[in-house]
C-alpha cells in the first residue's frame, strides 16, 4: 500500500508540473494541445543534457548541477515550444487547436530524434534527482511518503501553490486572467495582451517540460519510455478535472496518478482490466466537466476566452 | 488658438477593407463642455471614438489634445493622453468583481486592493455614486455595470470622457441620475464627448452638437440653437416627418387570451403574477414598465419558453377558427401557429444572430426546416435578406458579410426584419428600437403598423412613453409581475402611465 502511494505521488506530481503549466497557458486563454508534445522535449532535452555532463564529469558529477542542469534545459527546451506555439498563434493568428495538435506530432519526433543520441538509460541521472533527505528513512512511514522524494517533487508543489498565489494576490495574476478572459477588456485596460500570452505560454510550457523530465527521472527510475505524450493528454485533463486550480491539482494529480497505476498494485485483473482502469481519469474528468456545465456556476468555468485569437481591430 | 479645446480631430479617416468608416472627419471638444455626436446608426460614430481611445489607429488625420498633435497607438496611449471611454459593448471581465475591474491595467502604483478600495470610495462619494465594489459582473445589472466602467475611467483620472451610447440601454431614472453626473462632471471642467440616438437627450444635455453622415463630417450646432427637426434634418439629410400614423384598428377579433399567468423565476421569486389581457388582431398592444418588471417572462411565456406554474394561453387560431391553449405546446408548434418573438436584449450582440455569417446565412437559420430538398436553399433567403437590407436600409456591403462587422443598430434591423418576414399573425417585438437612430426607429414603428394594418396582433414592449403613446391602440402597464392597468393609447397621459408603472404590490 505504502509503495503505492508513493509511486502514485510521483506519477501524480508529473502530472501536476504538466497541468499547472497548461493552466498557467490557458488563463492566458491559449488552449495548447501541444502539451504532450512539449513534456516529450522537455523530458528529452532533460535527459539529453544529463547525459552529456555525467559523460562530461565522469565519477566527479556535483549531485546539485546533475539536477539543475538538466532541469534548466528541460524548462528552456519547452518554453521554446512555447514560443514556437505563441509566434504562430499571436503573431501569425493561426488557429490554436490546430497549431497544438501539430506541435504535439511535432514535439514527439523532435524528442525521437534528440533521445536517440542518447543510450535511453539514465538511472545514474535518476540517482541524483532521487535523492532525498537522509533523515527519512529514520520516521517510518510518514517518512516515506512525504519525505523520501527528490527535488522535482517537493518544486512541483511549490510551483502549484506559487501559482495559485500569483493567479489570486498579485497584478500580474489579475492581469493575465483579464488576458484569458476577455482580451478586448485587458487591451482596453492597457494591458499587453500579445505580451502576456507570450510570457504565459512560454513560462507554461517551461513548466509543463519539467513534468516530463520528473516522469523519467522520478517516477520511471530514469528508463526511458515512449509514452510521454499519454501522460501529457492527462495533464491536460487535469487541468479540466480540477477546474483550472493548481491548488486543487495538488490533490488531484494524486489522484490521477492512483488511478492511473492502481492496476499494477491490485491483482487479479486481466490486461483488458488494466485498460479500463487507465480509462478512469479521462471519465472522471468529463463528469467533472459535466457537473460544472449543468451547475452554470459561474465561478468554475474555463476562461471566457479560452482558445479565441485576439485581434484588436476584429470585432 | 482656443486654448480652452481639450480635444481637437482634423481630418479623420478610416477605413475597413473597402467600407469607408470615417471620411475626413473634423472635431473638436473643449473643457466644462459636453458634446454629443449624432449619426444614423453606421455613419461612424464608435469607430471615430475608437481611434480616440488607441483601439483603431486612422488611416489619415491627426489629433490634438490640449493644443498638441499626439499619436494614439493603444488604449494605454490615450490613458496616458487622460483619454477615457465607456464602450458601447461593456469592457469588463465577468468574473472579476467591481474593484478588479476598476484597478485592471494600472501600472505603477503598487498592487494593493484594499487601498484602491478605498480610493474607488472616494471617487464614488466625490459624484454620487452608489456601487457594491465587491460585487462580481455577472451578479451585475446593466446599470451598475456602466458604473463601473464610468468610476474606473474616473478612477484613472481622465479628463476627457467618451460616451458611447450609455443610455440606449437604462431606464429613465436611471438615465436621469446618469446626466447629474455628467452635468456633475461637466462642471468640474472635463470634456465629455456623448454619443446618443435620443434626440430630446441631446437637446436636454449637451452644449454642442456634432454631427455625421454615412461617415462624412457634416457640421456643428450650438444645442441652444437647434431643435429635433433641424438635428433629424442634418442626420438625415434630408426633411422627414417625425409623426408616427396611427389609424384606426379595424375587424378586431381576439386573437391571444392570456388568464391568471403565474410564473417562477429560478431563484423561486414570482416573476408573473396573476396576469390577464387580451390581444386583439388589428392592434398595437403596448406594454410598458421599467425594465425587469416582468416584460421578457410574459413574452418568453406566450412564446413556450417559459415553465408557468398557473394561467392559460388562448390562441385563436384565424385558420382553423379553433381555440388552442398555447400552454400545451412546445416553442416551435407556437411558432408554426404564427406567433413569432423578436426580443431585443439589453446587450444587443448575441441574440439569435450568428455573428459569424452573413444576413443571408442567418435568414437561412430560421428557415432552412422549409427547404424542399436536403441540400441549402440559398435563392430564397438571399433573396429575403436583399429585401431587409432595402426596406430597413441596413448598412453593409452585401448580403453576405458578417454581421459581426455591421455597426450595432443595424445587427438589429436585421433581426427584427427577419420575424416580420415570417408574415405571422401575432408579432411580439421587445425593445427593437433600442440603440437604433430616429429613422430607423421610425422605419420600424412603420413596419409594425403595417403588420397591424394587415390583421396581425402586434404586441410592443417599449421604454419611451412618449413613442408608445404615439403608436399604440392600448397600452398595458406592467410593475413588478402585475398589471396595474390597461389604458387607451389615444387618451392616456403619460403621467398616469408613469404612476401605473411605479404602483406597487400593496396598491398605493
Ligand atoms: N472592425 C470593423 N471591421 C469591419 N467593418 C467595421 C468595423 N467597425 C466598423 N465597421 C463598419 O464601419 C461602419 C461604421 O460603424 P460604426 O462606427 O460602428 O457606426 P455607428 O457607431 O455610428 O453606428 C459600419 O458600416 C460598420 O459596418
Ligand atoms: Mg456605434
Amino acid at each position: 500500500m505504502l509503495s503505492f502511494l508513493v509511486s502514485a505521488i510521483r506519477l501524480g506530481m508529473t502530472f501536476l508540473l504538466g497541468s499547472t503549466g497548461e493552466t498557467i497557458t490557458e488563463k492566458a486563454g491559449h488552449l495548447n494541445l501541444g502539451t504532450p508534445g512539449v513534456m516529450c522535449v522537455g523530458a528529452a532535452c532533460g535527459c539529453f543534457v544529463e547525459d552529456l555532463y555525467l559523460s562530461q564529469t565522469g565519477l566527479y558529477a556535483d549531485p546539485v548541477i546533475a539536477v539543475l542542469l538538466p532541469v534548466a534545459a528541460a524548462f528552456i527546451g519547452s518554453a521554446v515550444m512555447g514560443l514556437l506555439f505563441s509566434f504562430m498563434t499571436v503573431t501569425l493568428k493561426v488557429n490554436q487547436n490546430v497549431t497544438g495538435l501539430a506541435l504535439t506530432t511535432f514535439g514527439v519526433g523532435v524528442s525521437d530524434y534528440i533521445i536517440s543520441q542518447t543510450g535511453l538509460a539514465f538511472q545514474r541521472g535518476s540517482k541524483f534527482f532521487n535523492a532525498s533527505f537522509s533523515f527519512a528513512e529514520d520516521l517510518g512511514w510518514f517518512g516515506e511518503l512525504f519525505l523520501s522524494h527528490g527535488f522535482l517533487i517537493y518544486l512541483a508543489i511549490f510551483i502549484a501553490l506559487l501559482t495559485t498565489f500569483v493567479f489570486n494576490k498579485t497584478k500580474i495574476g489579475l492581469h493575465l486572467r483579464a488576458v484569458g478572459e476577455n482580451p478586448a477588456t485587458a487591451d482596453a485596460a492597457g494591458i499587453n495582451v500579445s505580451a502576456y500570452r507570450y510570457a504565459a505560454t512560454c513560462i507554461g510550457c517551461g513548466i509543463s517540460g519539467l513534468g516530463g523530465l520528473c516522469f523519467i527521472m522520478n517516477y520511471l527510475n530514469g528508463n526511458w519510455e515512449y509514452c510521454i505524450d499519454a501522460i501529457g493528454w492527462l495533464a491536460i485533463a487535469l487541468v479540466i478535472f480540477t477546474v483550472w486550480k493548481p491548488s486543487i491539482a495538488i490533490l488531484g494529480s494524486i489522484v490521477f496518478g492512483g488511478l492511473y497505476i492502481a492496476n499494477t498494485y491490485i491483482t487479479g485483473f486481466t490486461i483488458q482490466d488494466n485498460e479500463l482502469f487507465k480509462m478512469l481519469p479521462y471519465i472522471v474528468t468529463i463528469i467533472v466537466l459535466l457537473f460544472t456545465s449543468i451547475r452554470d456556476s459561474k465561478k468554475n468555468q474555463p476562461p471566457q476566452s479560452l482558445g479565441i485569437t485576439y485581434f484588436r481591430e476584429e470585432r | 488658438m482656443n486654448n480652452n479645446i481639450a480635444l481637437e480631430c482634423r481630418g479623420i479617416t478610416k477605413t475597413f477593407g473597402h467600407v469607408v468608416a470615417n471620411k475626413n472627419v473634423n472635431l473638436s471638444v473643449k473643457r466644462g463642455e459636453i458634446l454629443s455626436i449624432l449619426g444614423e446608426n453606421g455613419s461612424g460614430k464608435t469607430t471615430l471614438m475608437n481611434m480616440i481611445s488607441g483601439i483603431y489607429f486612422p488611416d489619415q488625420g491627426s489629433i490634438f489634445v490640449n493644443g498638441t498633435e499626439v499619436s494614439i497607438r493603444s488604449p494605454k496611449d490615450a490613458f496616458n493622453l487622460k483619454i477615457g471611454m465607456i464602450h458601447q459593448h461593456f469592457k469588463l471581465v465577468d468574473v472579476f468583481d467591481a474593484t478588479e475591474n476598476i484597478v485592471l491595467g494600472l501600472s505603477g502604483k503598487k498592487f494593493n486592493i484594499k487601498k484602491a478600495k478605498k480610493e474607488i470610495q472616494e471617487t464614488c462619494d466625490k459624484y454620487g455614486f452608489e456601487i457594491d465594489l465587491s460585487k462580481k459582473i455577472y451578479d451585475m445589472s446593466v446599470s451598475e455595470k456602466q458604473t463601473v466602467e464610468i468610476v474606473k475611467v474616473l478612477y484613472r483620472g481622465a479628463d476627457i470622457l467618451i460616451l458611447d451610447e450609455p443610455t440606449a440601454v437604462l431606464t429613465p431614472q436611471e438615465i436621469q441620475k446618469l446626466f447629474a453626473v455628467l452635468r456633475r462632471m461637466r462642471d468640474d471642467g472635463k470634456a465629455i464627448i456623448i454619443i446618443t440616438h435620443k434626440l430630446h437627450e441631446v437637446l436636454e444635455l449637451s452644449d454642442r452638437v456634432s454631427v455625421l453622415r454615412k461617415g462624412e463630417y457634416i457640421g456643428t450646432v450650438n444645442t441652444a440653437e437647434s431643435t429635433e427637426q433641424s438635428l433629424t434634418e442634418m442626420m438625415v439629410g434630408e426633411k422627414i416627418s417625425l409623426d408616427i400614423d396611427r389609424p384606426e384598428p379595424h375587424d378586431t377579433k381576439d386573437r391571444l387570451v392570456v388568464k391568471g399567468l403565474d410564473c417562477f423565476n429560478a431563484d423561486g421569486v414570482k416573476v408573473l403574477d396573476d396576469i390577464s389581457f387580451v390581444a386583439k388582431s388589428g392592434e398595437i398592444l403596448g406594454i410598458a414598465g421599467i425594465a425587469g418588471s416582468g416584460q421578457r417572462e410574459l413574452l418568453e411565456a406566450i412564446a413556450g419558453l417559459q415553465k408557468l406554474s398557473g394561467g392559460e394561453i388562448v390562441y385563436n387560431d384565424p385558420k382553423t377558427e379553433k381555440a388552442e391553449n398555447l400552454r400545451n405546446k412546445t416553442p416551435i408548434e407556437i411558432k408554426n401557429l404564427g406567433v413569432r418573438l423578436s426580443f431585443v436584449p439589453e446587450d444587443r450582440l448575441g441574440m439569435g444572430l450568428v455573428g459569424n455569417m452573413g444576413i443571408a446565412d442567418n435568414m437561412m437559420l430560421r428557415s432552412y426546416k422549409r427547404g424542399k430538398s436536403m441540400f441549402l436553399e440559398r435563392k430564397e433567403p438571399k433573396k429575403l435578406a436583399n429585401k431587409i437590407i432595402d426596406d430597413l436600409k441596413v448598412v453593409t456591403p452585401d448580403a453576405n458579410t458578417p454581421v459581426r462587422r455591421l455597426s450595432g443598430g443595424n445587427v438589429q434591423k436585421v433581426l427584427v426584419g427577419r420575424e416580420i418576414a415570417a408574415s405571422p399573425t401575432v408579432l411580439m417585438a421587445a425593445y427593437p428600437v433600442r440603440g437604433l437612430d430616429i429613422n430607423s426607429s421610425y422605419t420600424i414603428y412603420n413596419l409594425l403598423t403595417e403588420q397591424k394594418e394587415k390583421g396581425v396582433a402586434v404586441i410592443f414592449v417599449g421604454e419611451d412613453l412618449d413613442v408608445l403613446l404615439d403608436l399604440c391602440d392600448r397600452i398595458l402597464v406592467l410593475s413588478d409581475g402585475r398589471v396595474t392597468g390597461i389604458v387607451d393609447g389615444r387618451t392616456a397621459k403619460k403621467e398616469e402611465i408613469g404612476l401605473l408603472m411605479t404602483k406597487s404590490k400593496e396598491g398605493k
